[in-house]
């Protein structure tokens, strides 16, 4: 079983786009270290010829039939920092 | 309270359809009776006095003009704030959330408002529905109406606590792992899983998608009956639900427990479950028989790992459903990063709470290159092999009997420091998650004063099963009927 570090912790999280304090870096690492060691027993069952199960339901699809949606404004409304009917966000390319 | 409070959702809803009482004075007594105990209770997030009022008369008026009384008039329900009303905020227990109004109202909550219910108020929760204890929640915890000092369970702690101390008759919560079924065990109430699809989730606050289910909280089976068949039924605004074979859960209930078979798996139940609640399970499960039931050995070798398989499947899920946190369409944006990539990490690292960010630690690291097979992967095969066990019990019975957890409400604070322990009180409920099964849990007595539960699990689509073996327990027993120390009523 591959042992959870610092490092691993900090992998795990720049993909999960959190930034952690350092406190929170060491306390996760040793607690999911032991979550992982705990869960090592799913490695001892027999799964060969088993499908994996992603579902417990199929769900049901519906007609692709024409209907309003939510207005810009209201999905708006709910927004950050709205503005000239988009969502702002921090400068991403050059600057 | 005028009588009123204390009442069930039938009892109140035929008084109210008879014009004995009005809905705004069912309404007032159940809102007098939350300011009195929730000082004490902090079950709720938001009590909704106004509005709860305004369409209380407003359904005074519709039965004043001669309008037939609808199946819930006047009844007052608690709804767990992870169901969205439109144009009240949504907290989810969560920072993250802070300001947010939804714009839509979930199909559950807009149900039962249909059928004619008052929503008294949104309760208290662990953030994003993940914790066992409500202790989660990033703005305070709910106490047991049994022993203040004690946790009501989680995630739908709030619900649990207001319908076991009289605030409403009816509630709704949602139920990914066991937040319905341990929180009405550790409160002393009735609490119904459905089938995976029964019930819309449409403007439910998505944590695991697979797992997530909504359901009622009642006192008694006929109440939680009567409030999953106005649930229950496909929404086109939620492609995962479905109508399942026809099924009537209130006619049910008349029908008795006899020609039930009903199994236990002994030797699941062998290590880990407390004397005392082993006790009442044991007397339960021998007054099904007095009911007429067939009690029957059951073998359900892989549920050994579903904690394990859960928690693997659950923070997978939790990790991309919270991908959509990240302060742009909605709720709180941490002020100051003036690059996109620090905006999100600040903003997610300032609104979520210390377990939120552990499980999405944790689920991304199960999902992510060089891990996907041994964790994720593996968990998905077990999983199959939990349902397989369930589908070879369901050939020699009809419903699986467990207690719903393995020991009573615990200390506030008790498992806060070691997540692995709180994680494995849920070994009893995570499996009907992990593979769809309706499951049941209803008040059977106490231990050291605290209430027990016994949980019933049934095929896929046979609620019906439940309730009639739910109902003729409570018929035969009244462990339903006793009053916490801390009671409106």
């Amino acid at each position: 079983m591959p042992r959870v570090t610092v490092e691993t912790v900090d992998h795990v999280a720049r993909l999960a786009h959190l930034s952690l304090t350092g406190e929170e870096r060491t306390l996760f690492a040793r607690q999911l270290d032991e979550i992982l060691a705990w869960a090592e027993s799913l490695q001892a069952v027999d799964v060969s010829d088993v499908e994996p199960l992603a579902a417990a339901g199929k769900g049901a699809l519906r007609e692709d039939t024409e209907a309003s949606g939510l207005p810009r404004e209201r999905a708006l409304d709910a927004a950050p920092d709205p503005a000239e009917g988009l969502f702002r966000v921090p400068r991403i390319i050059g600057g | 309270m005028s009588g009123l409070v204390g009442l069930g959702a039938q009892a109140l809803r035929q008084r109210v359809a008879g014009r004995d009482v009005s809905s705004e004075e069912v309404a007032r007594a159940h809102l007098d009776a939350i300011e009195a105990v929730e000082p004490s209770l902090d079950a709720f997030l938001a009590v909704l006095a106004d509005r709860a009022l305004e369409r209380a008369r407003a359904l005074d008026r519709r039965l004043g003009k001669g309008e037939k009384a609808p199946p819930l008039a006047g009844v007052p329900i608690a709804v767990k704030d992870v169901l969205h009303i439109e144009g009240l905020p949504t907290t989810c227990g969560s920072r993250i959330l802070e300001g947010y109004r939804p714009p839509f109202t979930a199909t559950a909550v807009a149900r039962l408002e249909a059928a004619g219910a008052i929503v008294v108020g949104k309760t208290n929760m662990d953030e994003f529905a993940m914790g066992s204890s409500t202790e989660n929640s990033a703005f305070k915890p709910t106490r047991n109406p049994w022993d203040v000092g004690r946790v009501p369970g989680g995630s739908s702690g709030g619900s649990a606590a207001a319908v076991a101390a009289r605030l409403a008759p009816l509630a709704l919560g949602s139920d990914t792992g066991g937040s319905i079924r341990q929180p009405a065990a550790f409160c002393g109430v009735v609490g119904l899983k459905p089938t995976y699809g029964r019930v819309s989730r449409y403007g439910l606050v998505a944590f695991g998608s697979s797992l997530d289910q909504v359901g009622p909280f009642g006192r008694t089976v006929g109440d939680v009956a009567l409030a999953a068949a106005l649930l229950f039924g496909a929404d086109p605004l939620d492609a995962t639900s479905v109508d399942g074979p026809a099924g009537d859960p209130g006619s049910a209930l008349g029908r008795g427990a006899s020609a039930l078979r009903i199994g236990v798996p002994r030797g699941f139940l062998e290590k880990g479950v407390e004397a005392q609640t082993l006790a009442r399970f044991d007397e339960a499960v021998a007054a099904l028989g007095k009911a007429g039931a067939t009690i029957v050995d059951v073998d359900l070798p892989h549920l050994v790992h579903a904690v394990a398989t859960y928690y693997l499947v659950a923070t997978a899920e939790a990790s991309s459903n919270l991908a959509r946190y990240d302060g742009v369409r909605y709720g709180r944006r941490a002020g100051g990063p003036s690059d996109l990539r620090s905006m999100y990490g600040r903003t997610r690292d300032e609104g979520f709470g210390p377990e939120v960010k552990r499980r999405i630690i944790l689920g991304t690291f199960a999902l992510s290159s060089g891990y996907y097979d041994a964790y994720y992967l593996r968990a998905q095969k077990v999983r199959a092999l939990i349902r397989r066990d369930f589908d070879r019990a369901f050939a020699a019975c009809d419903a699986v009997a467990t207690p719903t957890t393995p020991a009573p409400a615990f200390r506030l604070g008790e498992k806060t420091s070691d997540p692995l322990q709180m994680y494995l009180e849920d070994i009893f409920t995570v499996p009907a998650n992990l593979a769809g099964l309706p499951a049941l849990s209803l008040p059977c007595g106490f231990a050291s004063g605290l209430p027990v539960g016994l949980q019933l699990l049934a095929r896929p689509f046979d609620e019906e099963t439940l309730l009639r073996a739910g109902a003729a327990y409570q018929a035969r027993t009244g462990h339903h009927e006793a009053t916490p120390p801390l009671c409106a009523a």
